[in-house]
């Protein structure tokens, strides 16, 4: 019996966690009247309070029809974020992912400390470094520009860390016997680091992909040009007057989201415990 | 053999050496510029010694940021671990339902806060649908966004985004105990909450460390839900330190920023390297 209440709770509390899916679906196959008729109470103050079916009565594919084919901001907003998103990813692909090939694998001078400042600056909030990323992105003449977003992102120190986990975890006798067999250094990351660190450059992908899609301070500090702005701070910016292009558009932010996450699922989940567990 | 040790220091250097530039110009330099303005003027550029820190440390924008913002992390990081704890101790080894489960927990995770801000409106306005369940409850009903209990919106935001996260933290910390320890103390007749008590929790000790500064520093982003939907001068009560360092910077005050960011870098690496004294374990 005890055990029957805690599922009970368990499920009500993922639930919960899942509900924002299911109200902004139902939320987007709404129809004008419908959305007026609910959201009465928040929109003109008339009594009474919000009523929110779990589907939408007369569902329709109105609102996705207007935000795609009458809403061109909104596709320049997508651009920018999927511009931010690749350019960022592609950056860390192309920087951390040897660099946590250096540190986990060679000795130089000053390593440790090296690696230590990585952590703290990888712990550090945004705004310790939100002055400091002004100034410079100002002197290098890219604030207002999407670069001003992916470059200090590129360089971000939590991939680095985070594929370094994996890798350290590749047994030295793999490099050894590459190395006895004569394979170069270079031969040996790419055939060998970057395979069987394959998961854990993944997991920093899907990570990152769901961190950057969202990026909300960056953007907000570095780019006061409308037109350059990404989803994430486009969309809280539709009145509620226009509840249905509201819905489509958050719903549309969604799913590529969604899709990283349930596509990485695996590989989201090793990327969190990597930081937890000590090999 | 000893040049092929140097050669191989050489090559460290070469894979780390890109990263380690872009972090320099991006991060590191700009940022001991910024420790230099701290003690500077914004206007004369000359030294004065600790003058912006002490313009900060009397602000009391500052102290209201301060106090809310450790109020914020006192509050809901407690909360979290408990609560991810509990949840992945009954979730682990529970098979495919504990599996999705654990997916569905995750599912915040990948919900952008801008696509979360048109809930928020619609839930938590004095009208919307939590105000129209209290009425139904006949419970009476609260203005959520502009009095103290915006705090606790911010409360709820957070764990819902973040419970996910640390259950399977917890869950990976709990994949590390050795089933035969639970064996051997069951033969022994220990009861469940023995084995909780004894061995469960003293060897999740460690992960307490990683998951208590995980979730501390995730609680710095809360402010993304609370800018998006409150704005720049949300209700008292949840008015963080975000807001007041975003406020300085829209006002362009230089000074009180430098001495704020470095104020703030000086209390997080105390934070972490703290908890890491306080649990004995190294940060790596």
């Amino acid at each position: 019996m005890k055990k029957y209440i805690i599922w009970a709770v368990l499920f009500a509390v993922g639930f919960l966690a899942c509900y924002p899916v299911l109200f902004l679906t139902a939320g987007s196959l709404m129809g004008q009247t419908e959305l007026r008729e609910l959201l009465g109470p928040v929109l003109s103050g008339s009594g009474g309070y919000v009523r929110f079916p779990l589907m939408s009565l007369y569902p329709t594919l109105r609102n996705y029809v207007g935000v795609l084919m009458d809403s061109p901001e909104f596709f320049v907003m997508f651009w920018n974020s999927v511009k931010t998103v690749a350019g960022i990813l592609a950056g860390q692909l192309l920087v951390s992912v040897p660099a946590a090939w250096g540190f986990a694998r060679y000795d130089f001078p000053c390593k440790s400390a090296l690696f230590t400042l990585y952590i703290l600056l990888m712990m550090m909030p945004f705004q310790v470094t939100m002055l400091s990323g002004y100034l410079v992105l100002d002197k290098l003449q890219l604030l207002d520009t999407l670069w001003a977003v992916i470059l200090p992102g590129v360089f971000s120190t939590f991939p680095v860390f985070l594929i370094y986990r994996f890798f350290v975890g590749i047994p030295q006798a793999i490099i050894e016997s590459a190395r006895i067999d004569g394979a170069g250094e270079l031969q040996i990351f790419m055939s060998f680091g970057l395979r069987l660190g394959a998961p854990g450059i993944l997991s920093a992908m899907v990570l990152g992909f769901l961190e950057y899609w969202n990026l909300i301070e960056q953007p907000l500090t570095y780019i006061k040009d409308k037109s350059l702005w990404p989803l994430s701070l486009y969309l809280p910016n539709i009145g509620l007057e226009e509840a249905g292009t509201a819905f489509a558009a958050s719903l549309l932010t969604l799913v590529p989201a969604m899709l990283v996450f349930l596509g990485g699922q695996d590989y989201l989940e090793q990327g969190i415990m990597a930081a937890a567990v000590k090999e | 053999m000893y040049n092929r040790k140097k050669r191989n220091t050489f090559r460290g250097l070469l894979f780390v050496l890109p990263s380690m530039a872009g972090v320099m110009v991006f991060i590191l330099v700009p940022y001991l510029d910024v420790v230099r303005r701290s003690f500077t003027g914004a206007v004369s550029k000359r030294f004065t010694g600790f003058q912006n820190y002490s313009t900060v440390l009397t602000n009391p924008a500052f102290h209201l940021a301060c106090k809310n913002t450790a109020r914020f992390a006192a509050v809901c990081i407690p909360i979290l671990i408990v609560l991810s704890l509990a949840i992945a101790v009954f979730l682990h080894r529970q098979g495919r339902w504990g599996h999705r489960l654990k997916s569905a927990y995750l599912v915040p995770m990948a919900i952008p806060a801008a696509s979360v801000v048109l809930i928020w409106r619609l839930v938590f306005d004095n009208h919307g649908l939590l105000n129209g369940l209290l009425s139904w409850l006949h419970a009476g009903t609260v203005n959520w966004m502009n009095t103290g209990a915006a705090f606790w919106v911010l409360v709820f935001s957070y764990i819902w985004k973040n419970l996910g996260y640390d259950v399977i933290l917890w869950i990976a910390g709990l994949g590390t105990i050795p089933e035969s320890i639970y064996e051997a103390a069951r033969v022994d007749g220990a009861g469940e909450w023995d084995l909780f008590f004894r061995i469960t929790l003293p060897n999740l000790f460690p992960a307490l460390y990683t998951i208590t500064v995980l979730s501390f520093l995730n609680s710095f982003k809360v402010f993304r839900e609370a800018y998006l939907v409150a704005g720049n001068y949300p209700d008292d009560s949840m008015y963080l330190l975000q807001h007041l360092y975003n406020n300085w910077f829209r006002d362009l005050s230089m000074d009180k920023m430098a001495a704020g960011a470095v104020l703030m870098t000086v209390v997080v690496s105390l934070l972490v390297l703290l908890l890491q004294k306080a649990w004995g374990r190294d940060v790596e």
